[in-house]
C-alpha cells in the first residue's frame, strides 16, 4: 500500500521533471526553429565564459531575468486574484498529463507498474475539465489588473478558449466510439491491432476528420499562433501586460507546457502513443505470420517509452512549424471559424462515424 | 487518508460556501463558489462518482462560472457601495434559524452502513446503460430543454429587437 | 468509510447557506450564485443516497439535474443582462415597476 504511494510520487516527479525540462527546451527550439525558417541565425550570446552551446544558455538567461525583476501589483488591483492568475493559469497545464500514458506495463520481480500516473476511467473526459479549468487564469489575471485593456484581452482570450474547448470535445467522441473507451491506456493499447492484416490501427487512419479539428481547436485553446491574438505580439495589448518577472515566467511557461500536452494528446489518441507498429510485450510479432523476435522486457519498455517520447517531439516540432508559418486570425474569424465550421464539422463527424460503427458491428 | 480528505473538503467547501453569501465583492463570490464547486466535486470522487466529478468541474466549474465570471466582468460590478442588507442582529438571527433547519433534519438521516459497492458503480459505462435505456425520456426532454434555452438566451442577449 | 449521514449534512449546511443567501442578499447575481449553490447541495445528497442503496439513478439524476441548472444559470442571466441594461442596476429592490 505505502509502496504503491511511493510508485505513484516516483512517476509523477519524473512525468513533471520531463514536462517542465521539455518547456523550458522548447523555448530555446522555437527561437532557433524561428530563425532558421527566417534565414537567420538566432540567439547565440548568451555565454559562460565564452561556451556559447548554441545558445542553450538563453533558457538560463532567461530564468535569472525573470526572477531578478521587480515584482510589482498594479494599484487598485485585487492583490489576491493578481498573484493566483498565473498559479491558475499552470496548474491546469502540469496537471492533464497525469493521465496520458507513456508505456506499457514495466514488470520488476513481481510487481507490475503502469507507466501511466492515474488510470482513471474517464480519463478523457477528465483531460477536458482541467482543459475548460484552464480559462481561470486569463480570465482572473484581465480582470485582476485594473486596466480596461487587460480586462478586454482577458475577455477575447477566454471567449475564444471556451469556443473551442466544445469542437474539441466533440471531435473527440468519434475516437470514443471507435475505441469503446474513455480510458487512455486502453485507447492506446487498441491502437496495436492491426487493420486487414498489417496496418496498425491508428487513430489518423479511422478518423482523418477528428485529427484535423482537434488539432485546430486543441491550437485554438492554447492561444498559440494562428490564434494568438490574445497575446498578439505586436499588434494588440494582451491580457499579461500588468504582469512582470516570474508571474509573466509563468504564464509563459505555462504557453509552452500547453505546447507539449497538445503534442501527447495527438500522440495518444491519433498516432497510437507508445505503440511501435508490430511490437508487442515479448518482441516484434510481424505481419503476415513472417515471424516473430524475441526480446527481453525491459529492451520493450525501453523502445516503447523511446517511440512516445520521438512522437511527442515530432509533434511540437510541428506545433512550433506552424506558428511561424501562418499569420494569425482577426478576432471574429476566430469566432466564426469555431462557432460556424468547426462545430458542425464536428458533429458531422460523429454522425458519420455513428452510422458506419453501427454498420461494421 | 479518505478521512483526511473528506475533512478537508468539508471544511473548506462549507467555509468557502459561508463566504460566497457574506462576501461583498460578486466577483469574490464567484470565486469562492468555484472553489466550492471543486470540493464538491471532490466529494463525488470520494462517493464511487467519477463520472460525476469530472461532469461537475466541466459544466459547473468550467462553464457555468466562467459564463457567470463574464458578466460579472462585462458588468463591472464592484464592490458593494449600499449598506449591508438588515443589520447584524438579522443575519445573526438567520444563521439561528438556519442552524435549526439543518437539526431538524440530521435527525431523519438513514443511519444503516453503505455496503461496498462492485467496482464498476459510478463509471461512464454504468451512467450510459441507465442514461438510454431507463431514463431515455428525461434525456431527450433535456435535450429539448437546452434548445430552448439556448434559443432563450441568444434573444434575451441580442441588442436590438430581433 | 465515511458514514454517509457526515455527507447528509454538508449537504444539509451548504443548502440552508445557499437559502439564506437567497432570500437576504439584494445583490441579483450573488441570488443567482445562492441559487447555484442550493442545486449544488441537492446533488451533493442524491450521489451520497446512491451510494448508499447502490442505485446509478442518483448519478443520473445529478447529471440531468447540473445540464438543467447550466442551462437555467444562461437564461437567468440574460435576463440580468437585459434589466441591467434598461435600468443600470442588479439590486433586486430597484425592481417594483409591478407594484401599484
Amino acid at each position: 500500500m505505502f509502496l504503491d504511494f511511493v510508485i505513484v510520487l516516483i512517476k509523477a516527479g519524473v512525468v513533471l521533471f520531463a514536462l517542465l525540462n521539455l518547456a523550458a527546451l522548447l523555448t530555446w527550439a522555437e527561437r532557433k526553429q524561428s530563425a532558421f525558417m527566417q534565414d537567420r541565425i538566432g540567439p547565440n550570446r548568451a555565454n559562460l565564459g565564452n561556451i556559447t552551446a548554441g545558445g542553450l544558455l538563453h533558457i538560463m538567461a532567461d530564468g535569472i531575468k525573470m526572477i531578478a525583476k521587480e515584482d510589482f501589483i498594479p494599484e487598485g488591483a485585487h492583490r489576491v486574484l493578481h498573484t493566483l492568475a498565473p498559479a491558475a493559469a499552470l496548474f491546469p497545464a502540469l496537471v492533464v498529463f497525469a493521465v496520458i500514458p507513456f508505456g506499457d506495463v514495466l514488470v520488476i520481480g513481481e510487481k507490475a507498474i503502469p507507466l501511466q500516473v492515474a488510470n482513471l476511467n474517464v480519463g478523457i473526459l477528465y483531460i477536458f475539465s482541467i482543459a475548460s479549468l484552464a480559462v481561470y487564469g486569463t480570465m482572473l489575471a484581465g480582470w485582476a489588473s485594473n486596466n480596461n485593456y487587460s480586462l478586454l484581452g482577458g475577455l477575447r482570450a477566454s471567449s475564444q478558449m471556451i469556443s473551442y474547448e466544445v469542437s474539441m470535445g466533440l471531435s473527440i467522441l468519434g475516437i470514443l466510439m471507435i475505441y469503446q473507451s474513455a480510458q487512455l491506456d486502453v485507447i492506446v493499447r487498441a491502437q496495436g491491432q492491426l487493420l486487414l492484416g498489417f496496418i496498425p490501427k491508428w487513430g489518423i487512419l479511422l478518423q482523418p476528420v477528428a485529427f484535423f479539428l482537434f488539432l485546430a481547436a486543441a491550437m485554438a485553446e492554447n492561444k498559440r499562433a494562428p490564434f494568438d491574438l490574445p497575446e498578439g505580439e505586436s499588434e494588440i495589448i494582451g491580457y499579461f501586460v500588468e504582469y512582470s518577472s516570474m508571474k509573466f515566467g509563468m504564464f509563459f511557461l505555462a504557453e509552452f507546457v500547453e505546447i507539449v500536452i497538445v503534442a501527447g494528446l495527438v500522440t495518444t489518441l491519433f498516432f497510437g502513443g507508445w505503440q511501435f507498429p508490430y511490437l508487442q510485450a515479448d518482441g516484434f510479432h510481424w505481419p503476415f505470420a513472417a515471424g516473430v523476435w524475441h526480446l527481453p522486457h525491459l529492451l520493450v519498455v525501453l523502445i516503447q517509452i523511446a517511440t512516445f517520447s520521438i512522437k511527442v517531439l515530432v509533434w511540437c516540432w510541428i506545433l512550433l512549424l506552424v506558428r511561424w508559418t501562418l499569420p494569425r486570425f482577426r478576432y471574429d474569424q476566430v469566432m466564426r471559424l469555431g462557432w460556424k465550421m468547426m462545430l458542425p464539422l464536428a458533429l458531422a463527424n460523429l454522425l458519420v462515424t455513428a452510422v458506419i460503427v453501427l454498420l461494421v458491428t | 487518508m479518505e478521512t483526511f480528505l473528506f475533512w478537508l473538503f468539508a471544511i473548506v467547501g462549507v467555509g468557502c460556501g459561508i463566504m460566497v453569501v457574506f462576501h461583498r465583492n460578486p466577483m469574490s463570490s464567484a470565486i469562492y463558489l468555484v472553489v466550492t464547486m471543486l470540493c464538491l466535486a471532490g466529494f463525488y470522487a470520494l462517493l464511487a462518482g467519477p463520472f460525476v466529478a469530472v461532469i461537475q468541474v466541466l459544466v459547473y466549474a468550467g462553464a457555468v462560472m466562467v459564463l457567470i465570471l463574464f458578466v460579472i466582468m462585462m458588468l463591472n460590478l464592484q464592490e458593494e457601495t449600499l449598506e449591508r442588507e438588515g443589520g447584524m442582529v438579522t443575519w445573526i438571527l438567520a444563521g439561528l434559524i438556519g442552524l435549526g433547519l439543518v437539526m431538524a433534519v440530521v435527525r431523519q438521516f438513514p443511519h444503516t452502513p453503505a455496503g461496498t459497492p462492485e467496482a464498476a458503480f459510478g463509471t461512464i459505462e454504468e451512467v450510459g446503460n441507465k442514461l438510454f435505456t431507463v431514463y431515455m425520456l428525461p434525456f431527450e426532454l433535456t435535450s429539448v430543454l437546452l434548445l430552448v434555452a439556448i434559443i432563450g438566451a441568444v434573444i434575451l442577449a441580442k441588442r436590438r429587437m430581433l | 468509510m465515511i458514514p454517509i449521514p457526515h455527507y447528509l449534512t454538508v449537504s444539509a449546511i451548504l443548502f440552508t447557506t445557499g437559502a439564506i443567501g437567497v432570500l437576504m442578499r439584494r445583490n441579483a447575481l450573488i441570488m443567482l450564485m445562492s441559487l447555484e449553490l442550493m442545486l449544488n447541495a441537492v446533488n451533493l445528497s442524491f450521489v451520497a443516497y446512491a451510494r448508499l442503496h447502490q442505485d446509478m439513478g442518483g448519478h443520473v439524476f445529478v447529471f440531468l439535474s447540473i445540464t438543467v441548472a447550466a442551462a437555467e444559470a444562461a437564461v437567468g442571466l440574460a435576463i440580468l443582462l437585459t434589466i441591467f441594461r434598461a435600468r443600470a442596476t442588479v439590486d433586486v429592490d430597484n425592481l417594483h415597476l409591478l407594484q401599484r
